[in-house]
């Protein structure tokens, strides 16, 4: 099936009980899915008549205690922005799906990781989300259901980050039912409107993302902040191929990142020592999983691949602050990357090294 | 029982307030001679008088109706400029039994949450929108707003609103009801009428309890603060050019409540 249609059979398989959204290419078919699922399953589907609809009717039904996601990509992501900077601020859980298209503006609406960048730090803050980079139907499928689990506990606004090919693609996949396979569903709490009479049975509920002094909104973003710092080992993943003789390693995410372990297992077999690391979440960042690679390696070489210009190589640079290691790139923004392109990039980067 | 007791009689013994206002919070924050803490009491009156405090859920916006977050005694979210009515749409639609309440300025209802108000009245959302209207941006330093009437001099129409340049003010429920599908209820009230205010809030709130549609009532208010005027001046343009441009009434009315039943 297309990975759209994955993700809305994730969703049903997480007790997604709402899905709030607004059309744009390429992630409509989510919604088409979803909307044609729900009744038979006593969810809920709601069109709005844009994305920050969409985001800020998601955040009303996950306050009264329900599960609420959407789908949405490029513009869509943009104008998601504002509802999730509230969900951030207010601790309010919910899940985006984001198929990333070509930016920036309208551009394509094929394909891009160019939205990488917004996904995780987007917003007037301090990007205090968690997003999932999948790059195969199996995993759209269990990280859609992974993320409404992240969501819920650990109240931050959690994102899986697809793009227009997996979107539309097909290809195999195994679904399942989460308890079947021991996993365990967090169950979703009111905010407001819990039980009881409010100023009777207990305190009514008041919630507000306006504070009246510098320090007010400080205490409260520190407080946030610690708490994401908190959670940061517990939901951070990553793949990694590399041992210490290993002279290149490819880094990259999402689709690009399949494309790059196709390339690594090649040259492995034709004896190059190429290695492949590969941030599944984006945010946070598997910054200590890579340097601890680079601290074992000091003469490793890295080659950032990307369907961006340099969105993933700042944040590794970022991570990597104080190491010595070269970069090397791959950027192309806006295209997809083939492992054939990427042999070619490694090859040369070895001929170069040898010459 | 005895916890209720002694809410009555707590009620009894302080000032007149409705009971589903919260007294830690009073006095309130809106500044001296502000129609909101007129609007704010008729809602609270209403909702003690329907009886419907453990299912409202609240909802305010930016600008001056910020200041009424933590004011009663019912659960409440302040949300973003102009997002009210979507975070109230969201929770009704996931949680059917709510009474969603979302209580807004002119600017966030007719500017920057304008595609809100239009296409929850277009679909007829089962919620209750209250919209002040003060003819201008209030929090924010008395700036035009798409009520501001003409002539009207605010901060960023100093030598008062010409029509010509940046449009007549807004007739919000005339547009509202040529939206919204019949069992939506629709009027126009202001501070200065207080029984009649009180009327069309009660309706607005028994029509979204009757299951009915979309209702909205837009409340005339004052801003002695921006507009610079004294207390005589400030009744006098709320009863005189307010009410000349803005016709005070009900606008869509459903068939069920339009039987007489009050």
């Amino acid at each position: 099936m297309t990975g759209n249609e994955v993700v809305a059979w994730a969703a049903l398989a997480a007790e997604a009980d709402f899905m709030y959204g607004y059309p744009i290419t390429p992630q409509n078919e989510i919604m088409h899915y979803w909307a044609r699922l729900a009744p038979h399953f006593g969810r809920g589907f709601l069109q709005t008549e844009d994305e920050m609809s969409a985001g800020f009717t998601m955040l009303g039904g996950a306050l009264v205690g329900k599960k609420t996601f959407s789908a949405t990509a490029g513009p869509g992501n943009v104008l998601m922005q504002e509802p999730i900077s509230m969900a951030e601020m207010m601790r309010i859980p919910g899940v985006w799906v984001i198929q990333q298209r070509g930016g920036p503006s309208t551009a394509t609406v094929i394909y891009s990781q160019q939205e990488l960048r917004l996904t995780t730090m987007g917003g007037n803050g301090e990007g205090l989300r968690v997003v999932y980079s999948t790059a195969s139907h199996q995993e759209l499928f269990e990280y859609t259901i992974k993320a409404f689990n992240t969501a819920w506990k650990y109240r931050f606004p959690t994102f899986v980050l697809g793009d227009g090919y997996q979107a539309k693609m097909r290809e195999a996949v195994t679904l399942f039912r989460p308890v079947e396979q021991g996993w365990k569903l967090v169950p979703a709490e009111p905010i407001l409107r819990p039980s009881g009479i409010p100023a009777l049975d207990r305190e009514p509920v008041h919630l507000r993302n306006t504070f009246n002094i510098e320090e007010e909104l400080h205490d409260r973003l520190m407080a946030q902040v610690a708490d994401y710092e908190q959670m940061e080992p517990e939901v951070v993943e990553w793949e990694v191929e590399s041992s210490p003789d290993t002279e290149i390693l490819i880094v990259a995410h999402g689709v690009v990142a399949r494309a790059a372990k196709q390339t690594q297992a090649q040259l492995n077999r034709a004896g190059l020592k190429v290695g492949y690391f590969r941030p599944i979440t984006v945010r946070p960042f598997p910054g200590t999983a890579l340097r601890d690679v680079l601290m074992a390696n000091p003469h490793l070489r890295l080659l950032v691949v990307e369907s961006a210009y340099g969105q993933l190589l700042s944040m590794v640079k970022a991570e990597l602050y104080g190491l010595a290691n070269p970069i090397d790139t791959l950027l192309k923004p806006g295209v997809g990357v083939t492992a054939e392109e990427i042999e070619v990039t490694v090859r040369r980067l070895m001929a170069k090294e040898e010459g | 029982m005895e916890e209720k007791t002694a809410v009555v009689q707590e009620a009894m013994d302080r000032p007149q307030m409705p009971l589903s206002w919260r007294t830690e919070t009073k006095p309130h924050r809106f500044c001296p001679g502000c129609g909101h803490g007129i609007a704010l009491k008729a809602l609270g009156e209403v909702v003690d008088e329907l009886g419907i405090l453990d299912r409202v859920l609240y909802g305010c916006d930016i600008g001056c109706s910020l200041l009424s977050w933590d004011f009663f005694n019912f659960d409440s979210i302040q949300t973003h400029h102009g997002r009210t009515i979507p975070v109230i749409v969201g929770a009704k639609r996931a949680r059917p039994e709510t009474i969603g309440i979302a209580y807004m300025g002119d600017g966030g209802g007719y500017a920057i949450g304008a595609q809100h108000l239009v296409n929850a009245a277009l679909r007829g959302e089962k919620i209750t929108a209250i919209l002040a209207n003060n003819t201008l941006y209030a929090m924010t330093g008395g700036q035009m707003a798409p009520t501001t009437l003409p002539g009207q001099k605010t901060g960023t129409s100093p030598y008062g609103r010409e029509v010509a340049k940046t449009g007549a003010p807004i007739q919000g429920p005339e547009l509202v009801a040529a939206v919204a599908p019949a069992g939506s209820y629709v009027a126009r009230a202001t501070v200065g009428e207080y029984q009649q205010l009180k009327q069309y809030l009660k309706q607005a709130l028994r029509n979204q309890i009757a299951g009915g549609g979309f209702s909205f009532v837009e409340v005339l208010s004052t801003c002695p603060t921006n507009w610079r005027t004294n207390a005589k001046q400030t009744w006098g343009f709320l009863q005189g050019e307010m009410a000349k441009y803005f016709k005070v009434g009900e606008y869509l009315v459903p068939e069920t409540t339009a039987t007489g039943e009050e």
